[in-house]
């Protein structure tokens, strides 16, 4: 029988899968809590969905996920039943209003905030079997600095660092960007900055953060890391209504200063998505 | 052909198999059983022997690139899963082109040999020493702790250091060798290039900072400085962020009290803004009024 041929002891075990190479998969994370990124990554995806994408996002905030309640969404199936082993990963993904997919972490996924390399090999699993079903895949991860969310942000091609003017925000987004830039090797970053005053206080900022950057994490000539500014959020009133009604922007007020801004970064993601696909 | 079909098993005799027996012939004694009679152990052997071959360095003996690309992609995902520290060497023999130039290449390929034999002396039995092209080496060292990589590496530095290697009657010649190292991102999933890269990275520095030394990527330490903090937001402080010098309104509202406050005290002010507009645009606001 040709199943009795085996290859010689030596031989290496089949290469691993890459990474998501293929520039599609988004981690969105932020140093800080509360800064929008759960809101950032549920419009973005309905921003993502209106220009025809097929977009999933994956609550990969294990330990305090919230997503279900940003969406307002409540599915028998969630992340947690697939890691038990309960329930198949098609199974999991939920149709979102805003026209795009999710997947929710559920309730019960704090046995999960500590990242055992079973987890590790679930939450690999999982990110590289929806890989090809969709254009861009979001990961709504936790905030901080933490092995859970480190290791979220590791299954990204691309990062997207969320913060807002606010001093306490961007000394915690740099301590992100610093530590994914030491730990993760990451050359380049995605800003986003939400809550802006001004048009131009977005860039200033991200000027500000490379500069620091620059002259701090440097680790060899010409190897820094670069922060790429994607775009700003301005500060709406529409948001915090939007969001206290359990509703998406995009499909409320996409007309608003918010709205817009968010089309636009949509814009950018999707320009930075086909890039890599060519 | 219906006793092909009822058997399971191929017939050798069908197989051209020729090619790949002169083949593993030639690369020293193996001992394949006899085809008519043992043919499933005959075609194991010879597919044993094939991928032995494909894995091997010819001139050394030592893994080839295709066994260490293999191996790194293997290791990088234990690691992503484990933790363990595994620590990647790349090793290049200093100046190697003169042994070629001065004594001839069949010298060089002795020196080769020697430092291959010497390095792979060197390791345990589950590290990966690899033939990576030219005078360039890899060893893989999977399971490595942080605190002993450095000492593994200048081990081996030492011993080839000390090596005579006899390149022709009455001719010993000694060697050197630059290593690079790096550790694969613990916890993370990352890619095999990175690591080659920043391994390759040290290896320059070593060469860049004389030869015959050993670099490892330093893990960074995780902080932020109160410099860095300083830098990032300190300016907050002042009134005056960065982030809004562009906005002409300050301007504006200190247009009508100038005639209180010298525009000097506005350049001081922001003086620790460097490059802030600010400062330079009303001080030629002031020398415009002065003049």
């Amino acid at each position: 029988m040709s199943t009795a041929l085996r290859s010689p002891t030596e031989t290496p075990a089949p290469a691993a899968q890459p990474p998501s190479a293929n520039g599609k998969v988004f981690a969105v994370t932020s140093g800080k809590g509360g800064v929008g990124k759960t809101f950032v990554s549920a419009n973005l995806a309905c921003a993502l969905a209106k220009r025809g994408l097929r977009v999933l996002v994956l609550d990969a905030d294990l330990g305090l996920a919230n997503l279900d309640v940003v969406l307002n969404l409540y599915p028998k199936v969630t992340l947690h039943d697939v890691f038990m082993g309960k329930a198949k990963l098609e199974e999991a993904i939920v149709k979102a209003p805003g026209g795009f997919s999710v997947i929710l972490a559920g309730s019960g996924m704090v046995e999960y905030s500590r990242l055992t390399p079973t987890v590790r090999d679930d939450f690999m699993r999982i990110v590289d079997g929806l890989v090809p079903h969709y254009d861009v895949i979001l990961l709504d991860t936790g905030a901080g600095i933490s092995d859970v969310v480190l290791f979220a942000v590791s299954l990204a091609s691309e990062v997207l660092v969320i913060a807002t003017p606010e001093p306490t925000s961007l000394a915690d987004a740099y301590a992100t960007i610093k530590v994914l830039a030491g730990q993760q090797k990451r050359r380049v970053l995605r800003m986003i900055i939400n809550q802006t005053a001004r048009l131009g206080d977005g860039r200033a900022i991200t000027t500000q953060l490379q500069q620091v950057l620059d002259r701090f994490v440097v680790t060899e000539p010409g190897r820094g890391v670069r922060l790429i500014h994607v775009g700003d959020i301005p500060s709406d009133p529409s948001v915090s209504q939007a969001i206290m009604r359990r509703q998406l922007l995009m499909m409320k007020a996409p007309g608003c200063p918010a709205g817009l801004a968010i089309a636009q970064l949509a814009a950018k993601v999707e320009e930075t998505v086909m890039s890599r696909a060519a | 052909m219906t006793s092909s079909a009822s058997s399971p098993l191929i017939d050798v005799r069908e197989l051209r198999l020729g090619d790949a027996r002169a083949l593993l012939g030639h690369s020293g004694a193996i001992d394949l059983p006899d085809p008519a009679l043992a043919p499933l152990a005959y075609l194991q052997g010879l597919i044993d022997g094939l991928c032995n071959l494909s894995l091997k360095d010819p001139l050394t003996g030592l893994a080839n690139r295709r066994h260490f690309n293999a191996v790194l992609e293997r290791e990088i995902a234990v690691v992503a899963r484990s933790g363990e520290s595994t620590l990647l060497l790349l090793l290049d023999i200093d100046h190697f082109k003169k042994v070629n130039d001065t004594y001839g290449h069949a010298a060089g390929d002795r020196v080769l040999q020697v430092v291959a034999k010497c390095l792979g002396d060197c390791v345990r039995p589950n590290d990966t020493v690899v033939r990576y092209g030219g005078e360039e080496f890899a060893v893989i060292l999977p399971d490595c702790q942080v605190s002993f990589g450095r000492v593994v590496a200048e081990r081996m530095r030492k011993m080839i250091e000390s090596l005579s290697i006899n390149v022709a009657p009455m001719v010993d010649i000694n060697v050197t060798i630059s290593v690079g190292g790096a550790y694969a991102p613990e916890w993370v999933r990352s890619t095999a290039a990175i690591w080659t890269e920043r391994a390759d990275a040290e290896l320059y520095r070593a060469k860049a900072s004389g030869r015959n030394r050993v670099c490892i990527d330093q893990q960074e330490v995780m902080a932020v400085s109160v410099e860095e903090k300083n830098m990032l937001f300190g300016h907050l402080t002042q009134d005056n962020p960065a982030w809004i010098e562009s906005v002409p309104a300050n301007l504006a509202d200190t247009d009508s009290d100038s005639d209180n406050t010298p525009a000097s005290a506005y350049i001081n002010a922001s003086g620790s803004t460097p490059g802030s507009p600010s400062g330079n645009t009303f001080g030629s606001v002031a020398q415009r009024l002065n003049s």
